[in-house]
């Protein structure tokens, strides 16, 4: 189904990233266009007046917001090619309550870790561990969380493990030791994908990218 | 599709809208389920071993096998069985209802909930949050009878909260959230939800709900 199709994104955002690699994976030519959270174009705020956030689709003029929903949505137009979704509902229902569970407890507790200190850094690193140790327990022995190939939850998940090297950095652990078997993952994604290898940005730009924005929230 | 003998189980608790949800959307089907009504005080191992991650109501279990988180229940149950579909047929108008139901669970429901239930110094911004949830929803249902269309869909479903709960709650707290005057669609809406005869038969009735709400203010 051709039309224009444009996205509204930031370079460093996971959500984002999630679309950029739904689209690569459908072959779907699109505009990109680069948001400034502390600046945010007046097209942002008429695509997304509720949320006022990245990513946002555009597709033919019109808006589709919250990235797990832009990636269904992507599945199901451009559906000749490489689904994403799983055809049977409880697999469906499964890669759907990960992708739900990411979207609630990741960022979050990234969050709370990065912005504290002490006991509460403590407990929120081994929150966010424990969030990851899950996941990885959820794979299991295959190769994709989508089975033989790579579906909705590896692209739901794969975004964050460029900010891996920063979560690494501000809480003091390595995943190459806590989450083994997640980590071939990654490599995995990232060698046999080129959609997930051309879109991850370098982990240290991401990293350096947190340490200006912590400046400039602090003014440390 | 199969003619095998379905088994449908649901894990809930009967004055939570999220395990509302899954009865309305399977009472919505035609769909015959057992139901268990849980103690999450106590917490019962089937409970726990069928949502080990969240140990939250409610549940589906469907020939054994569980699903989890009422929004992703409800599209299993829609993708399950195709009658009475929950969500249009066209992608966009589909990417849409996912995000309205979203809208409502995330933004919607927190801010009516914190707003009946915050103490008096929160009260002002609260209900002030709350009012502009509304609105967002006032605007979004337009002169549609429900958010499906004609016909009760996915985003109606996610916001049974609204439709049902808010007016029981609201009086509780002695506040005026959902008021004809100030939304009148929506309002409108409220009404044509709770008296679908199919919903009207899903939902708690109105007494039970509110002595129930009620003596948790004490």
């Amino acid at each position: 189904m051709a039309g224009e199709v444009v996205l509204l994104d930031t370079w460093a955002s996971m959500f984002g990233m999630r679309v950029r690699i739904a689209l690569a994976e459908k072959g779907v030519k699109y505009e990109y266009k680069e948001e400034n959270v502390k600046n945010k174009s007046p097209l942002l705020l008429q695509m997304n007046p509720i949320h006022k956030k990245v990513p946002v689709l555009i597709h033919n003029g019109k808006p589709i917001c919250e990235s797990a929903i832009i990636v269904q949505y992507i599945d199901e137009v451009w559906k000749d090619k490489s689904p994403l979704l799983p055809s049977d509902p409880y697999e469906r229902a499964q890669a759907r309550f990960w992708v739900d569970f990411i979207d609630k407890k990741v960022y979050e507790t990234w969050r709370r870790m990065w912005l504290s200190k002490g006991e509460e850094h403590e407990t929120a690193k081994k929150e966010l561990l424990d969030i990851f140790k899950l996941l990885e327990g959820t794979l299991g022995d295959k190769p994709f969380y989508g089975g033989d190939s790579f579906g909705f939850l590896d692209v739901g998940l794969i975004p964050f493990s460029s900010w891996f090297y920063t979560f690494e950095t501000y809480g003091h652990f390595k995943m190459e030791a806590e989450c083994p078997k997640l980590m071939a993952w990654v490599k995995r994604c990232v060698q046999s994908k080129e959609s997930v290898s051309k879109t991850l940005p370098d982990e240290k730009k991401v990293y350096e990218h947190i340490v200006a924005l912590e400046k400039a929230t602090t003014g440390a | 599709m199969a003619a095998k003998q379905e088994q449908v189980k649901v894990l809930g608790k009967w004055p939570s809208p999220f395990s509302n949800r899954v009865e309305l959307a399977l009472k919505l089907k035609g769909i015959s389920y057992v139901y268990s009504e849980q103690d999450l005080s106590n917490k019962s191992l089937e409970l726990l071993s069928s949502n080990p991650v969240h140990k939250m109501v409610p549940v589906l279990i469907h020939n054994g096998i569980p699903i989890s988180e009422s929004l992703v229940i409800v599209e299993y149950i829609d993708e399950t069985w195709k009658s009475n579909p929950f969500l249009p047929p066209h992608p966009f108008h589909r990417a849409s209802a996912r995000f309205w139901s979203k809208v409502v669970d995330d933004k919607c429901l927190p801010a009516l909930w914190n707003a009946i239930w915050c103490d008096e110094k929160g009260r002002e911004k609260a209900v002030e949050e709350a009012m502009e949830a509304l609105k967002i929803l006032e605007n979004e249902i337009g002169d549609r009878r429900f958010f499906g269309g004609d016909e009760i869909g996915l985003v109606d479903i996610s916001a049974n909260f609204v439709g049902y709960w808010v007016d029981i709650l609201q009086g509780i707290a002695g506040l005026q959230l959902l008021a004809s005057e100030k939304f009148p669609k929506l309002y409108k809406w409220s009404q044509e939800f709770k008296t679908h005869p199919i919903v009207k038969q899903a939902l708690p009735p109105r007494e039970e709900l509110f002595a129930f709400f009620k003596s948790r203010t004490a």
